[in-house]
C-alpha cells in the first residue's frame, strides 16, 4: 500500500510498504476512505517531537471501511464505516472506565519510556512517536486500528465523510476545550490559536453559550473563518495589544476563561517571543509557550485556563505568580475522544454544526508532502487538510 | 506501578540531614526521579525486587491465572517454558540471545487460594532465587493489588551471564514490565504490540 512515511525533520514522503495486518484479536483492519494532516502532525514535521524513527507512518485524523476484524472483536463487521478516534484506549482499566479514554492503561506498548519523563503513560496514539505507542498512522490506504471494539464509531451513510471526519480528533478536542471552560451565561471565552482546533473550540464555546467568543491569530484568513460565526470578535494579535484590548472587550475584567490552541510553537511579536525562539533553537528549552504566558496573565480572578494545544516537555518563565494571585484553574490534555463521538455525532446530525467549514484544500495521498508544508507555511490561505488514499 | 524498598526509605529522609547528606539525597532523590536501576544488591551477587500493580479484575480470576504456572511465560517473554512436575515443584527455563539457557526447579512453599504464591528454588538449580506473589482486594471496588516480591542470587560464570543476558541489569524493570504485561492480558484480553505492522524505509 501508500503511506506517508517520515525520515527526519523536514523531510516526510509517499512510499509503498506492506499492507497492514490483525496483530491481535480485538483489532481491526481499516481501509481510509478520507484522513487529514492536524496541526500537531506539524510538530513531527518540525522535529520538536522526540523518540521519531525513520520510517515512521504518521497520521491520527481518519475514517473508513473495515475490511477485515480479529477474531474476538465481536462489535465490528466487514464492510462498517467507521471514524477511528486518534487516542487507542482498552475500555476495561480504570481510567477507560471513568472515561479518562486517552488515560488508558494498557494501550501504549512502550509506555516505559513516558513513565522516564511523565511518571505514569497515557493511551496509546496512532502516529504520534515511538514514547506514544509507535503505531503506524492513517495517512495510508490501510491500518490496523488496536482495540478495535471500543474506539471505532459506526456513522450513517446519509452523512459525508467531510462532515464526520473530525470526529476522529479536532472537533471533540476543540469541544472538550470549550466544555473545560465550564461556561455561564453572559460568560467571555478567549481563544488563541485559529487553527482548525481553534476554529472547533470557538463553534463549541458558542454551542455551549458563551456570550462573546473573542479568536485570537494574525493570519487574516483564520481571523476571517472565525467572525463567520456570529457572536465572534477577531483580534490580530501583530496590530493589536492582546491584554488592552481583552480589557476593553470585558469592561475591564478580563475573559471568563481563556483557551489556548496554540502549543508548543507558538509565535508571538513581543520580547519573550523572541526569547524562547533562541532558547528552543539551541536546545535550552524543549517548548515555546508565548501564547500559554498571555493567556494566564489575560485571564479574570477565579478563571480558567484550558489548554487544548500540545506540549511535550519543559516550559520557561512561566508567570505561575499571575496564576496563583487570581486563583486559576487549568486544564488541559489529550482529549477523551470516545466520551464526544455520540453526542458530537448528534450535534451534526441535527444541523448544530458542519465541521466541513474548516476544509480549505483536499488532495490526493500523493500530494501529501506539499500539503504538509502547506499546511506549515501558512501559504495559499491553507486552514485544514483532507487526504484521499484512493 | 509502585516499587518499593528499603533504599526508597533513605531517599526520602536524606534531605532532612544537611550539609553533605543533603547533596547526596539530592542525587539520590535524581535517581529516583530518573528511574534508575530499583533493585537492591544485598551482597556481591544478589537482588531484591519488590514491584506492584492494580489490576481491575478480582483476586481469584488473578490467583487462578498465576496458579496455572504454564501460561506465565506469555507474560513474561524472558521465559521459554514452565513444565509442572507435580502439585508442589515445576521446572523453568530461560532464555537470552545466542541461546544462552537457564534451567531452575522451584517448589511452592506457601499456597494461600486467592491470596498468595510464594517459591523458592531446589539446590539443583543454576540460580537461587525465592519470592511470592499476593494478590489483595482494593477498597472501593478498585480491582485487585498484586505485589511481586522477588530475591535472587546470580551465580558466576556462564549461567550468570544467561541470567543477566535474559533479565537485563535492571531486574525490577524486568519484573515490572512483566506485571504490566500481565495487568495487559487479565483486563483486556491481549497484550498491546506492534510487532508486525507496516514501516517505511529506514
Amino acid at each position: 500500500m501508500k503511506a506517508l512515511v517520515w525520515h527526519a525533520t523536514d523531510d516526510v514522503r509517499v512510499e509503498r510498504v506492506p499492507d497492514p495486518q490483525i496483530l491481535n484479536p480485538r483489532d481491526a483492519i481499516v481501509k481510509v476512505t478520507s484522513t487529514a494532516i492536524c496541526g500537531s502532525d506539524l510538530h513531527l514535521l518540525d522535529g520538536f517531537i522526540p523518540t521519531m524513527q525513520a520510517g515512521d507512518i504518521l497520521g491520527h485524523e481518519f475514517m473508513g471501511e473495515v475490511m477485515e476484524v480479529g477474531s474476538k472483536n465481536h462489535k465490528l463487521r466487514v464492510g462498517d464505516r467507521v471514524v477511528v478516534p486518534f487516542t487507542i484506549a482498552c475500555g476495561q482499566c480504570f481510567f477507560c472506565q471513568r472515561q479518562l479514554w486517552s488515560a488508558c492503561d494498557n494501550s501504549n506498548p512502550n509506555a516505559k519510556m513516558v513513565e522516564e519523563l511523565y511518571g505514569y503513560s497515557g493511551s496509546g496514539l496512532f502516529g504520534y512517536s515511538h514514547m506514544m505507542g509507535g503505531y503506524a498512522g492513517g495517512q495510508a490506504q490501510y491500518v490496523r486500528v488496536p482495540f478495535a471494539d471500543v474506539g471505532p464509531m459506526k456513522v450513517p451513510d446519509s452523512l459525508s465523510d467531510e462532515q464526520v471526519l473530525f470526529l476522529s480528533d479536532i472537533f471533540p478536542t476543540g469541544y472538550m476545550a470549550a466544555e473545560n471552560c465550564d461556561i455561564q451565561p453572559g460568560d467571555t471565552v478567549a481563544v488563541w490559536g485559529c487553527g482548525p482546533v481553534g476554529q472547533f473550540a470557538i463553534a463549541s464555546a458558542l454551542l455551549l453559550g458563551a456570550e462573546q467568543v473573542i479568536a485570537i491569530d494574525s493570519v487574516p484568513e483564520r481571523l476571517r473563518m472565525a467572525a463567520r460565526h456570529r457572536g465572534v470578535v477577531t483580534i490580530d494579535f501583530q496590530n493589536e495589544d492582546v491584554f488592552d484590548r481583552l480589557k476593553q472587550l470585558t469592561a475591564g475584567r478580563g475573559p471568563d476563561a481563556c483557551i489556548e490552541a496554540v502549543g508548543l510553537e507558538a509565535h508571538g511579536a513581543t520580547l519573550d517571543a523572541y526569547y524562547d525562539r533562541v532558547k528552543t533553537a539551541i536546545y535550552m528549552a524543549t517548548d515555546r509557550p508565548t501564547a500559554l504566558r498571555q493567556a494566564i496573565h489575560a485571564c479574570r480572578k477565579g478563571g480558567v485556563v484550558s489548554i487544548p494545544g500540545v506540549y511535550g516537555g519543559f516550559l520557561d518563565k512561566m508567570p505561575f505568580g499571575a496564576a496563583f494571585g487570581k486563583g486559576l484553574t487549568f486544564k488541559m490534555g489529550q482529549t477523551h475522544v470516545m466520551k464526544y463521538l455520540r453526542p458530537l455525532l448528534q450535534r451534526i446530525e441535527h444541523g448544530d454544526i458542519d465541521p466541513s467549514f474548516v476544509i480549505t484544500h483536499r488532495l490526493p495521498l500523493d500530494e501529501a508532502p506539499a500539503a504538509y508544508r502547506l499546511f506549515r507555511d501558512n501559504k495559499d490561505e491553507c486552514v485544514k487538510v483532507v487526504l484521499k488514499p484512493h | 506501578m509502585a516499587s518499593t524498598n528499603q533504599d526508597r526509605g533513605a531517599e526520602r529522609w536524606a534531605p532532612a540531614l544537611g550539609g553533605a547528606a543533603l547533596v547526596v539525597g539530592a542525587g539520590l532523590l535524581w535517581q529516583a526521579t530518573r528511574g534508575r536501576p530499583r533493585g537492591r544488591s544485598v551482597g556481591p551477587q544478589s537482588t531484591v525486587v519488590e514491584e506492584a500493580v492494580a489490576i481491575e479484575r478480582p483476586a481469584a480470576e488473578l490467583y487462578g491465572f498465576w496458579r496455572d504456572l504454564q501460561r506465565l511465560p506469555s507474560v513474561i517473554p524472558q521465559l521459554r517454558s514452565v513444565e509442572v512436575l507435580d502439585d508442589r515443584r515445576s521446572r523453568w527455563i530461560a532464555e537470552g540471545p545466542h541461546s544462552y539457557r537457564v534451567e531452575w526447579i522451584a517448589e511452592i512453599i506457601n499456597d494461600i487460594p486467592n491470596e498468595l504464591i510464594a517459591w523458592r528454588t531446589i539446590q539443583q538449580s543454576d540460580v537461587a532465587s525465592a519470592g511470592y506473589v499476593q494478590f489483595k482486594p482494593a477498597i472501593g471496588g478498585r480491582g485487585t493489588h498484586v505485589r511481586a516480591s522477588f530475591r535472587c542470587e546470580v551465580p558466576g560464570g556462564a549461567a550468570g551471564s544467561a541470567v543477566a543476558w535474559a533479565f537485563g541489569d535492571q531486574p525490577a524493570q524486568a519484573i515490572r514490565e512483566g506485571l504490566r504485561r500481565f495487568k495487559q492480558l487479565m483486563e483486556t484480553g491481549e497484550i498491546a504490540t506492534t510487532a508486525g505492522q507496516p514501516r517505511g524505509a529506514q
